[in-house]
Parts: C-alpha cells; sequence; structure tokens
C-alpha cells in the first residue's frame, strides 16, 4: 500500500496554559488523493489537531507533546512552520482575516511573493489559479467589493499557488449562504480532482458537508478519536447523537419512520441513498399518522411595515417597497442572501439608518420621529458576535448599562437588573467577570443587556453564527424561554435548520423586496424561493419527493413538529 | 535591532488602520467650538503598552501620515509628534504586564504620568520645535498650538487610554488558571 | 478604499512612472520646498506642479473638494499667525515698513511679504502630494516603501493599516449604532467626561476584537510564509525604466536650487527689503 501523506502516531499533547491535554493518543492516517470530513463538538480539539497539522503547533501556539507527526514520511519535529506551508494549505474560517492582500490579485499572489518568485511569473501563476477557482474576473476588487464565497475562493487560490500534498478547511461552511456553501463543497471536490491533493475538511454541518463524496468521516470528542468510518457506515450508528452532532435530517425522519438504515443502502447522501418500496410505504404511513399543530394566528400586528423605501445614495435603492409584518408574541426569521436588504431592513426598523419614505408602526405608533435610542426601548437589536457589543469588565455593569444611560435611579437599576439575570440564567454569575464566559453565556449577556430595557420585540442578527449543534441549541432553546415569556423575536439568519425549527414565519428578501411571507416549511420546500434566496432545499423535500409525498411542505411542517415534541 | 515577531507587524498594521479610522471619521466635539478630540491617542497609548514603542512609533507614524493625506496634504512636524508620542508611551510602558491581566493602581498611575509626560513633550517640544524648523511659524503661535493639543490629548488618554488597559487586562485570564470550561 | 485616498486610475505618463520613482520625488520634492522660503523658487514649484497636472490628466473638479478643504486650513492658519505674532514678518526680514493703523497691530509690508511666502510653502508642496495620491495605486505604495530601502516588514504594516482601513471603519459604525441604541451619546448633550466614557464604549470591543483579529491575520501570514526571506517580492512592483531615472535627477536639481539658493541668499528667505 502507498505510504501515507499524513501520519498521527500516539499523538498527546498539552497547551501550556492547560491543566489537563487537549488532544490524547491521536493515530490515523491520510493516503494521497483522500479526501476526509473531521467533525466533533467545541471544544472536542478539532481546532488543536489542524494547528499541529499545519504547524501553528508548536510555532505559535506552545506546549508539550509527545508521539509524532510525519508529512510524506517526514517527522514534523523537524521541520519549520514555513516548510510545513509548502506541503500543507490551510484556508481559515475567517475569510477576512486570510484576506491580507489589498486586491484579489495580491492576495492570491502573497505566497508566491514571500518566496521572492520573478514578477513576471507571479502574474502568470495568479492568472491561472485564479482561473482554476473561477475568480480570474476580480483580480483588482478589493475585499469590501467580494462576497464571502468569493473570498473563500481568493483563500483557495492563495494557498493553491503552492503545489500543496494536503489542503486543510476549517469550517469552510461557517460564513457562507446554504447555496453558496453547496458551491463551495462542489468546487472543494473538483479541486481535488485536478490536483490530487488530499482533503481535509473541519466542518460540523455534516449534512451539507457530505453534499459531495467523502472516503471518510473522523468524529472527535474529548479530545480523542471517536470513530474513523466511511461514511456509508458511520451513518448508520448513533454516535453522531451521543457525541452532540446533528444527523442528516432525511437520517432521523427515516428512523422516525421506523426504517433500518444500513451500508448497502448509501445513506452518505439524499441523492445515493436507495430506498426499498417497503422503507417508502413506512414514510408515507408515518407521513399519514402524524399531526400538524395548527398554525393560524390570530394575534394581532406588533410591527407594520408599510412601502418602506431606503437608499444611501439616492441611485440605487437597497430597499423598495417593503411590505411586512410581526405579529405579538411571534417568533419568525428574516432571511435572503448577503446585500438582499434583510440587514437593511432591521437596521431601518431600528432606527440606525432613516427611511427614504414608507412608514413603520410599532403597537399602532408611528415610529418616524423617534431617535435610535427611543426606539431600543420598544425594539432591541442583538449584534451577531456579542464581543461587539460587550464594553464593561463585570456582567452586572453590562447589563446595567443601558438603565445607567437613561438616569434610571439606581435601586430601581438593581431590581431590574437581578431580574433579568434571573430570567436570562446568568444569576449565579453575577459577580463574575465576563471574560470568564463562554460564548453561549457571553451571547446571553448581551441579549441581557438588551432586554433590561424591557423591549416588546428583539431583533438577533444571525444569532447561532459559527455555533456548534450544541450551543446552538442552547441559544435556541433560550431564545425560545424568552418568546414563551411574551417577547416577539425577529432573527436575520441564513441557518435553515434554524428557520425550519425555531421560526413558525419567514420573511424572504431578494433584491431590496419581499419576494416571499410564508412558513418556514413551505418556503424550504419551494423550488423557485429557494433559488432567488440563496437558499437549499432541504433534504426532506428531496425524500418527499422520493416517497411520493404530494405536499413536501406539509411533510416538513409534521417532521418539525414530531421532532420538538420527541426532543421534549 | 531585534527581530520583528509577524504579530508587531501586524500590530502596527492593524493599530494604524484603527488610528485613522479613529482620527479620520469620529468627530467628539469638544468644548471649543468647531473643533474635535482626537481619541485615537488613548488607543495608540494602549497599543505601545502592549506591542511595544517599535509598534507604537510606526502605528502613529503611518496612521497620522494616512489621515494627513486624505486631506491632501502631510503636516510632518506633527505626524512626527505622533510617532514620537507612541514611542515614548512604549518605552515608558515597558515594564508593564499588561499582557498577564496586570492592571492595578500602581499601574494606572504610572500609565498615566508615563501619558502625561509624553505628550508634554510631544506637543510642546518635539511639534513647535519642528514647526519653527521647516516652517518658520512664530513662536508664540506654535507654542500655543502645542499646549492646547497638549492638554486634551492628555485628558483624552487619560479616560479612554486608561479604560482601554482596564478592559484589556480584565479581558486576559491570570496566569496559570486556565482550565477547561464547566 | 481607492475613493478615501482619491486614486484616479487613467492611463497617463505619470500614472505609468513606478510608485517608488513618485515616492522618490515626492521626498525631494517636499524637502526642496520644506527647506526654502525664497519666494522664486516658490513661485517656479506651483508653475510647474500644474504643468504635470496637465500631464497626469487629473482634472481640477477631481481634486476640488480637498482643494477647499486645505485653502480653508491655510486660510485658518495665516490667520492665527497674524493674530499671534503680527510682526513675525519685521522679525523675519529685519525692516518695518507700516503700510496700515498702528500699534500692535499695524500692517507691515515685511508681514504681508511673510504671508504670501508662507502660502505659497503651502501652495508649492500641496499640489504634489495630491498628483502623488491621485496617480499612485495604494497597491503600490508598499512594494514602494520597500524598494527605496524601507524593511519589507514595515512596509507590509503599511499595507495591512490600507487594506484593513475598511474593514475597521465598517466594524466602528455598526458597534457605534448598538451602543446609541443602549443610550451611550457623543454628542453636544453629553458633558466631556461622559462624551469620552461613550467613545470607550465603542472603543473597548471594536478594539478587543481587533486584537483576536491581530492573532488571526498574523496566523494566517505566517501560514503563508510570511517572513521566510530575508527578501520579498511584489506583485505590483514595477522595474524602473529610464523614464523614472530622469525624474529622480530632475527632483534632485530641484533640491540642490534649494540648498544653493539658500547659500547665496545667506538665510533661507528671500529678502526684497535691503
Amino acid at each position: 500500500m502507498e505510504e501515507p501523506i499524513l501520519k498521527f502516531e500516539n499523538f498527546t499533547f498539552q497547551y501550556n496554559a492547560q491543566k489537563k491535554p487537549t488532544l490524547y493518543d491521536i493515530s490515523f492516517s491520510i493516503r494521497k488523493g483522500e479526501k476526509i470530513i473531521i467533525c466533533g463538538p467545541s471544544g472536542c480539539g478539532k481546532s488543536t489537531l489542524m494547528h499541529c497539522i499545519n504547524g501553528l503547533v508548536p510555532h505559535s501556539y506552545k506546549g508539550e507533546k509527545t508521539g509524532s507527526i510525519t508529512i510524506s514520511g517526514k517527522n514534523t519535529q523537524n521541520m519549520s512552520i514555513f516548510d510545513i506551508s509548502k506541503s500543507v494549505g490551510t484556508v481559515l474560517q475567517d475569510c477576512d482575516g486570510q484576506f491580507v492582500g489589498l486586491t484579489v490579485a495580491e492576495d492570491i499572489a502573497f505566497a508566491l511573493e514571500n518566496d521572492c518568485v520573478e514578477v513576471d511569473q507571479l502574474h502568470e501563476r495568479v492568472k491561472s489559479v485564479a482561473k482554476l477557482v473561477n475568480i480570474d474576473d476580480y483580480l483588482t476588487h478589493a475585499p469590501n467589493e467580494l462576497s464571502g464565497g468569493q473570498k473563500q475562493r481568493v483563500s483557495l487560490a492563495g494557498i493553491l499557488v503552492d503545489d500543496v500534498d494536503i489542503l486543510l478547511f476549517d469550517e469552510p461552511l461557517a460564513n457562507l449562504d446554504p447555496a453558496t456553501g453547496k458551491y463551495a463543497i462542489e468546487l472543494i471536490d473538483e479541486i481535488q480532482k485536478t490536483t490530487g491533493a488530499a482533503v481535509i475538511i473541519v466542518e460540523h454541518r455534516l449534512e451539507d458537508a457530505l453534499h459531495r463524496n467523502v472516503d471518510r468521516i473522523i468524529i472527535m470528542n474529548e479530545g480523542r478519536i471517536a470513530v474513523d468510518a466511511k461514511p456509508d457506515e458511520l451513518l448508520c450508528q448513533d454516535i453522531l447523537k451521543e457525541t452532540g452532532i446533528r444527523e442528516p435530517l432525511y437520517i432521523t425522519a427515516l428512523k422516525y419512520a421506523g426504517v433500518d438504515i444500513t451500508p448497502q443502502m448509501k445513506p452518505s447522501s439524499i441523492r445515493s441513498i436507495v430506498l426499498s418500496d417497503e422503507d417508502k410505504r413506512k414514510v408515507v404511513s408515518w407521513y399519514e399518522n402524524s399531526t400538524k399543530e395548527d398554525i393560524e394566528d390570530k394575534r394581532p400586528y406588533l410591527l407594520e411595515v408599510k412601502d418602506l423605501e431606503f437608499s444611501y445614495d439616492k441611485k440605487a435603492k437597497v430597499l423598495q417597497g417593503v411590505n411586512a409584518n410581526v405579529k405579538e408574541g411571534e417568533m419568525m426569521a428574516i432571511v435572503g442572501t448577503n446585500g438582499a436588504g434583510k440587514s437593511t431592513f432591521s437596521k431601518v426598523i431600528c432606527g440606525f439608518e432613516k427611511e427614504t419614505e414608507g412608514t413603520i408602526i410599532f403597537n399602532g405608533e408611528n415610529l418616524s420621529d423617534y431617535s435610535i435610542k427611543e426606539r431600543a426601548d420598544k425594539i432591541g437589536y442583538v449584534m451577531q458576535n456579542p464581543n461587539q457589543m460587550i464594553s464593561k469588565v463585570m456582567i452586572f455593569d453590562e447589563v446595567a448599562l443601558g438603565l445607567v444611560t437613561r438616569g434610571v435611579p439606581e435601586d430601581e437599576i438593581k431590581t431590574r437588573v437581578e431580574e433579568t439575570l434571573k430570567v436570562c440564567g446568568l444569576w449565579q454569575f453575577r459577580n463574575w467577570p465576563i471574560s470568564a464566559l463562554s460564548y453561549g453565556q457571553k451571547k446571553r449577556v448581551t441579549i441581557a443587556s438588551i432586554l433590561v430595557l424591557e423591549p416588546k420585540m428583539i431583533i438577533l442578527d444571525e444569532p447561532t453564527a459559527g455555533q456548534d449543534y450544541r450551543h446552538y441549541t442552547e441559544i435556541m432553546e433560550f431564545l425560545l424561554k424568552l418568546n414563551k415569556k411574551g417577547i416577539t423575536v425577529a432573527m436575520i439568519t441564513h441557518d435553515m435548520h434554524l428557520m425550519l425549527e425555531y421560526a413558525k414565519r419567514s420573511i424572504v428578501f431578494s433584491k431590496g423586496k419581499v419576494i416571499c411571507d410564508d412558513t418556514s416549511a413551505n418556503i424550504l420546500t419551494n423550488p423557485e424561493v429557494i433559488k432567488a434566496a440563496n437558499l437549499k432545499e432541504t433534504s426532506l423535500y428531496d425524500l418527499a419527493l422520493m416517497c411520493n409525498i404530494e405536499n413536501p411542505g406539509d411533510y416538513a411542517q409534521r417532521f418539525i413538529d414530531y421532532e420538538r415534541e420527541v426532543e421534549r | 535591532m531585534k527581530k520583528f515577531s509577524v504579530k508587531t507587524i501586524v500590530a502596527i498594521g492593524i493599530g494604524a488602520a484603527l488610528f485613522f479610522v479613529l482620527g479620520r471619521f469620529v468627530a467628539i466635539p469638544s468644548p471649543i467650538p468647531n473643533t474635535y478630540i482626537s481619541i485615537q491617542y488613548g488607543l495608540l497609548a494602549f497599543i505601545s503598552a502592549i506591542y511595544g514603542p517599535i509598534a507604537g512609533c510606526l502605528a502613529g507614524l503611518i496612521g497620522h501620515a494616512l489621515i494627513d493625506a486624505t486631506y491632501g496634504s502631510i503636516w510632518w512636524s506633527w505626524v512626527i509628534s505622533s510617532a514620537f508620542f507612541g514611542a515614548a508611551m512604549g518605552f515608558i510602558t515597558s515594564k508593564m504586564k499588561l499582557d498577564e491581566g496586570e492592571f492595578g493602581k500602581k499601574e494606572i498611575l504610572f500609565f498615566n504620568i508615563g501619558q502625561a509626560v509624553s505628550h508634554l513633550v510631544a506637543w510642546i517640544v518635539v511639534a513647535p520645535v519642528l514647526d519653527i524648523l521647516i516652517y518658520s511659524e512664530p513662536v508664540n503661535k506654535v507654542f500655543a498650538q502645542g499646549a492646547v493639543g497638549a492638554i486634551s490629548n492628555l485628558v483624552t488618554t487619560a479616560i479612554v487610554g486608561t479604560l482601554l488597559c482596564i478592559a484589556y487586562s480584565a479581558a486576559k485570564p491570570k496566569k496559570g488558571s486556565l482550565s477547561e470550561e464547566a | 478604499m481607492t475613493n478615501l485616498f482619491n486614486y484616479i486610475e487613467k492611463p497617463s505618463p505619470i500614472h505609468n512612472l513606478s510608485g517608488a520613482t513618485k515616492f522618490i520625488c515626492l521626498l525631494l520634492w517636499s524637502f526642496a520646498a520644506m527647506s526654502t522660503y525664497d519666494t522664486r523658487l516658490l513661485i517656479a514649484l506651483p508653475i510647474i506642479s500644474i504643468f504635470l497636472f496637465k500631464i497626469s490628466r487629473i482634472k481640477l473638479k477631481d481634486v476640488s473638494f480637498i482643494l477647499t478643504f486645505i485653502l480653508v486650513f491655510l486660510l485658518l492658519n495665516t490667520i492665527m499667525i497674524y493674530i499671534f505674532s503680527p510682526h513675525h514678518g519685521t522679525e523675519v526680514y529685519g525692516t518695518c515698513t507700516v503700510i496700515l493703523g498702528s500699534g500692535k497691530y499695524s500692517l507691515t509690508k515685511e508681514q504681508l511679504f511673510y504671508h504670501l511666502n508662507y502660502t505659497l510653502k503651502y501652495i508649492s508642496t500641496i499640489p504634489i502630494v495630491l498628483l502623488f495620491v491621485t496617480t499612485t495605486n495604494p497597491s503600490e505604495f508598499a512594494a514602494s516603501l520597500n524598494k527605496i530601502g524601507v524593511k519589507y516588514s514595515i512596509a507590509y504594516s503599511v499595507a495591512l493599516a490600507l487594506r484593513y482601513i475598511p474593514d475597521v471603519q465598517r466594524e466602528y459604525h455598526e458597534i457605534s449604532l448598538a451602543q446609541q441604541a443602549r443610550g451611550i451619546e457623543m454628542s453636544k448633550k453629553a458633558s466631556l467626561v461622559n462624551r469620552l466614557k461613550g467613545a470607550s464604549a465603542i472603543l473597548i470591543p471594536l478594539i478587543l476584537s481587533s486584537m483576536d483579529k491581530i492573532e488571526i491575520v498574523s496566523n494566517a501570514m505566517e501560514l503563508r510564509g510570511f517572513g521566510k526571506n530575508k527578501k520579498r517580492t511584489w506583485y505590483m512592483g514595477r522595474k524602473f525604466r529610464s523614464i523614472d531615472y530622469i525624474c529622480i535627477v530632475l527632483c534632485l536639481l530641484l533640491l540642490v536650487v534649494s540648498i544653493v539658493l539658500t547659500k547665496v541668499n545667506g538665510s533661507r528667505f528671500y529678502n526684497p527689503f535691503v
């Protein structure tokens, strides 16, 4: 058998500042041209594993290790980070961080510049690699003129300029909308076929990452390799649920229907899976026997937006003729591609931007003449990254900030903050510094700092971006709890699971207009809307079609309702 | 000179970008009509305290020169004074251990005496002298300008710089206290 | 980005010069203009620069905004000088020819002549800086710095500053809005100390997230081999052609003229009063 290109042997690693090792006794190997996914919950050690492969450990992050890592037969102990970078190319999760050039061409050339390649050759090489990832029409563009998907392609080109043997992708789907993510996986697949490099994708969105065939999946848990298996075999096991990784939806749906999943069915993708007539009958009978919650909603409107228009410079309209509403006590989603207007819409509602035309009615009041601060008493806005909002050292002070600036008397501040902390499950941490909290807890602090102002409604920008299934569930269940207490929740997102599971209704933006306002289950089974909004069909849709279920939207809805029942 | 780490290079670049944005786009009115407070010096003092004199000097130099370039004329005497301030702060704070989360009362006092001295020298000595040498401007005019600049920058740095250092040191885990999150 | 620094892409001989050449010329020209107060040279410089603008095809309207801004600044500065030191001209030129009024604020010919020279000094440096920023692609700037002898690591930090200014600006804007919603006030409605505290409430999240960014970017750069060799090449670097050398020699001559004039005049000032 061919010698492996990458080999871990009984590798253990402990950071200097940590009390316990982060990686325990890791052994696996990858051959040339293999493609694998490394999957696991946050804190399982997959980022550290990646740093060990690309040399950041021990170059930038120091620690103690035992065992060995070899790349093409050479022990990495004797290699500098620069030697390793000739064999291993890394595409980081943060595309803006990786994009260090002023333009696309310069960024692609970066590694070659550092190798002192002559100017003429630089231009030639950049052109050919740019073509490979289909970004050659944008060579003189600056990063802020590109979409997330385009930036990622630039990052990929930037490592393909070196003929690396191993391509390492850190959560390539994290910052992309579903359609772009699908394209990214296809591109990675093509690149692998043309270059013959080994590909390692670190990702917890297993179903999306499996859009194209992979050879193996490694599941990590608590610093160890829990499973190393072929996808078809892995999906028949229960390991995913045990380690807190989301199972592909169609697999869960089949299990609900009582279908026994075997490797022979090729369950690794909804396109490869083979269902017998018996299996299909089971799915249909599950559908017929399940019930759907009554979704007719007679609550009054809390927010009504009429004929809203907005433009930064009188020329291009970012929003045009937007009519939308949110009902009192509702939990809903605002979706669409980057630049479709969904963020601008929420900013206009909160008064961050001033509408050029139209009216915004909230609880019967016209908001037009209200300042940012006054609107914040009614509608709270929570930014995507909690670190972008936190400016105090202690939790109490952070939550109290909005009350202090509003001149609320001190004893009232105390009671209101304490009450909010209790609601948000932060009471036991009230005397902690914020820096000691986890990401999800910090998120709760920022939500608490908004809730303390007692708004009737909160708008959250990508509430779960970059979070694994466990944290996602933690944050979303918390929001659901708040919603049950009567707070209206609107979420800007392109996470399809979030839409399906937590937003009964979604408003879809495309090119500055609202193109659809329907239940999330219907939207995610409507090919036209999906295409316009850069979404992706849920695999439940394909499953429904496969089993000849006439109303896939209805099927998806029943699945979600049933799942909620089971989980509870 | 010691070889820079890549991190220092990046800190200079991003530090200069921050200096630029704060100096160019953030207009906080000062008590004197039509003049604005330069909060970027609070930031620069902080960068110097963490990344040292060379980083502070270059971040100030690049950031200030870029601000001037967008206005079409580079006022070298003041650009150099910004660089001087960054460098001086870096030297003065070189013994502080902000990275290890140490920023108590003693450090606050030390930081502020340091920034006050650096500002006074930068704006009441370096900038006016350069103005006189390069542009032959009247002595009393440049010193009056310098004094106003020094005092306003000193107040800004005392508040903004100190708060930044406190927040940063609080966000740093104390040495040896890291363990897996529960 | 290009808008911020006013780079205007046009096909012109000046655009075609290497960035390093333009930077060297800018420095030589600035030194020449800075060191002299000779009226004749200060008149000659702006005339040459108008001619250069013609060659560069940059239109007046392209730079009119920035030009107005500088002229207002210049006006304020001359007024300040007059208020603080109405007899600065007499100190400089040694004579005193009153033409209007009397006492402290009497107007002298020397003062007027000093103001004329001061203004000319501005006018002889401004157009060349404007010409530099409008005709030099920011991308080429770092390569130019490296070419004239600045260490590539420092040159690259300039490129990084240019790269991350738009990102920092956007992030500042977003954080600022979210904090305003929580009631942070930075306008005159708040007291000075509260304005500064408000500014800190925006700066703290901005800077803490920038610290994370520094870590990510430096990792990304090392993973792609930055700092590996003593030298590096530049995608945007250009080779010198003969025209580049000619321009540098011409600007060097300007500096020589400026120094010679100082020697001949016996001081930096050209003095018509004695």
